[in-house]
């Protein structure tokens, strides 16, 4: 589905600075149905790699091609087919619905002008769990759980292919992450979805992944099965990463210890 | 919301409402009546106090206060409506494509911008007075032109903010067009900083008119404006302070009016805050 060979992308650098190497070099495939989860702390390249998949960005060198194509170098106008089978759920639940617009119009709006907006926007605020009358009210009116959930069913709009997911679960409360992720994994299933699911905490993708790259300052240092990865990993920062996550047995270890 | 939890929770925009109401009734009734003829000269009633017949008195040609301010509202409301047109409706586009646009187009709307923000606004009213003939219209669209700097920027920076927001990048996702972008999600979100902007440049034009006036290349004789009547008062002021406090506040209600306006305005297009308060 999408291949990414040798990507490189380089900001760069304002007023003096260093020019910043986001990337460098990062080759990986996503298969149809895959459930990949790239994992990496803040700074390794997660957002950057979000964007160029979905073509909002342009690499430095490198490729990218989605089911065959190159989007890596498409103007915008020959990018329609992509914005109709690639979407994004973004990771701020309040800073990716435009305030200003109702409910309506943010599902809407990756819909063409066809007739039947209505059906498919009552069908879309049914998979994600909304009530109907949700469609006229404005994004602040909701809680960050149910924005996300708006935002999953804008995602959602286009019938995509493939989902990208941009930290989803991060800003949200631990109470209703598990939901989401639920939410997100069953709509995967019953849609037939390829899921990129971009993260900061390797047990959240463990929960919803099937396959993980581990990505550290631009490069992929590890990647492979979720599980494989979780339970032996080769790498020492992959092994950083898991000690990071707060368990309850490292807490009581390190109350223990104190 | 009934109306009169509407009023409980913004009075800024009914006070603003009921202040520019007033000015703009004011002007609207001139059309059809006022007390007396704003521009008859007559001696015999000329430095009358108020009495029964002069509501505010008479200045030094004798020429009725009331009505020469209900004449002179039109004026203000002029040429607040075609300087503030003028810079909005050329303003606003430029800084969104200046924010928009490529770099270099940006950066050259932006050095233009410095440019003209670089010229006082009354030494190009001046001129244009010069060149094109003193009346409150070439005055006004002077003025206007002096502004367009203020909106363009305001108009750019709010665009900027709007386009790192992570709902541009879903629109864009989405597949929209940089010109439904604009429209969609630009607009409406630098639409309030925009009316601010719109209620401070009403206030400073109406006060250019009357400095404009004072210079002979604003609002010509005879037909009245606050801004003449005050500077036609100065000369009086230590025995008749009355004629500049009459049109004094007259000003003060207009630019109080239209600051306030445009705050509960901002407020209440906001649906993030029309909820709340």
């Amino acid at each position: 589905m999408i291949e990414v060979r040798d990507l490189r992308r380089t900001y760069r650098g304002r007023l003096g600075r260093k020019p910043v190497e986001a990337l460098r070099g990062v080759s990986f495939d996503v298969r149809t149905g895959q459930r990949f989860g790239i994992v990496g702390e803040s700074g390794s390249g997660k957002s950057t790699m979000v964007r160029l998949l979905a073509a909002l960005d342009r690499p430095t060198s490198g490729t990218i091609s989605f089911r065959g194509i190159r989007i890596d170098e498409l103007p915008e106008r020959r990018l329609k087919f992509l914005r109709d089978e690639l979407q994004i759920v973004f990771q701020d639940p309040m800073g990716s619905l435009d305030p200003r617009m109702r409910v309506r119009d943010i599902i809407c709006e990756p819909l063409k002008r066809s007739g039947n907006r209505e059906e498919r926007l009552h069908e879309l605020l049914d998979a994600v769990g909304l009530p109907q009358d949700a469609a006229s009210r404005y994004p602040h009116q909701f809680s960050g759980g149910q924005r996300q959930r708006i935002s999953i069913a804008r995602a959602l709009a286009p019938h995509p292919k493939v989902l990208i997911a941009d930290e989803p679960v991060s800003a949200l409360d631990v109470s209703v992450r598990a939901q989401i992720l639920n939410l997100l994994a069953e709509l995967v299933e019953r849609y037939d979805l390829t899921l990129v699911f971009v993260s900061h905490d390797l047990s959240v993708v463990r929960h919803v992944c099937d396959t993980v790259a581990v990505m550290r300052r631009g490069e992929i240092v590890e990647l492979g099965d979720v599980e494989q990865v979780y339970q032996e990993p080769s790498h020492l920062y992959t092994r950083e990463l898991i000690a990071a996550a707060p368990t309850l047995r490292a807490a009581l270890a390190r109350f223990q210890e104190g | 919301m009934t109306t009169a939890a509407m009023k409980r929770r913004t009075p800024t925009l009914t006070v603003g409402a009921i202040l520019v109401g007033l000015v703009v009734l004011l002007a609207v009734m001139s059309f059809l009546w006022t007390p007396h003829d704003p521009t008859r000269v007559d001696a015999a009633v000329r430095l009358l106090g108020p009495t029964g017949d002069y509501l505010f008195g008479t200045d030094k040609f004798g020429r009725d206060l009331v009505s020469q301010i209900m004449v002179g509202a039109r004026t203000t409301l002029y040429v607040g409506v075609v300087a503030v047109g003028v810079a909005a409706v050329i303003g606003t586009p430029l800084g969104i494509l200046a924010a928009m646009g490529p770099r270099w187009l940006g950066e050259f709307v932006m050095r233009v911008n410095d440019l003209v923000l670089a010229f006082p606004a009354l030494l190009l009213a001046i001129m244009f007075g010069a060149v094109f003939g003193a009346s409150t219209l070439t005055a006004m669209i002077a003025i206007g032109i002096a502004t367009v700097p203020s909106f363009a920027r305001i108009a750019r920076s709010g665009t900027l903010q709007v386009m790192s927001t992570e709902y541009v990048l879903a629109a864009r996702a989405a597949g929209r067009s940089r010109f439904a972008i604009a429209h969609r999600h630009v607009l409406p979100n630098v639409a309030g900083l925009l009316i601010v902007q719109s209620s401070v440049s009403f206030a400073i034009a109406v006060l250019a008119e009357a400095a404009l006036s004072f210079l002979g290349f604003g609002t010509r004789p005879p037909t009245p404006s606050w801004g003449r009547m005050l500077q036609e008062s100065q000369e009086l002021l230590a025995v008749q302070p009355r004629l500049a406090i009459v049109p004094g506040i007259a000003i003060a209600i207009a630019v109080l009016g239209f600051n306030l306006l445009g705050d509960g305005l901002r407020d209440r297009l906001d649906p993030r805050l029309a909820g709340r308060r």
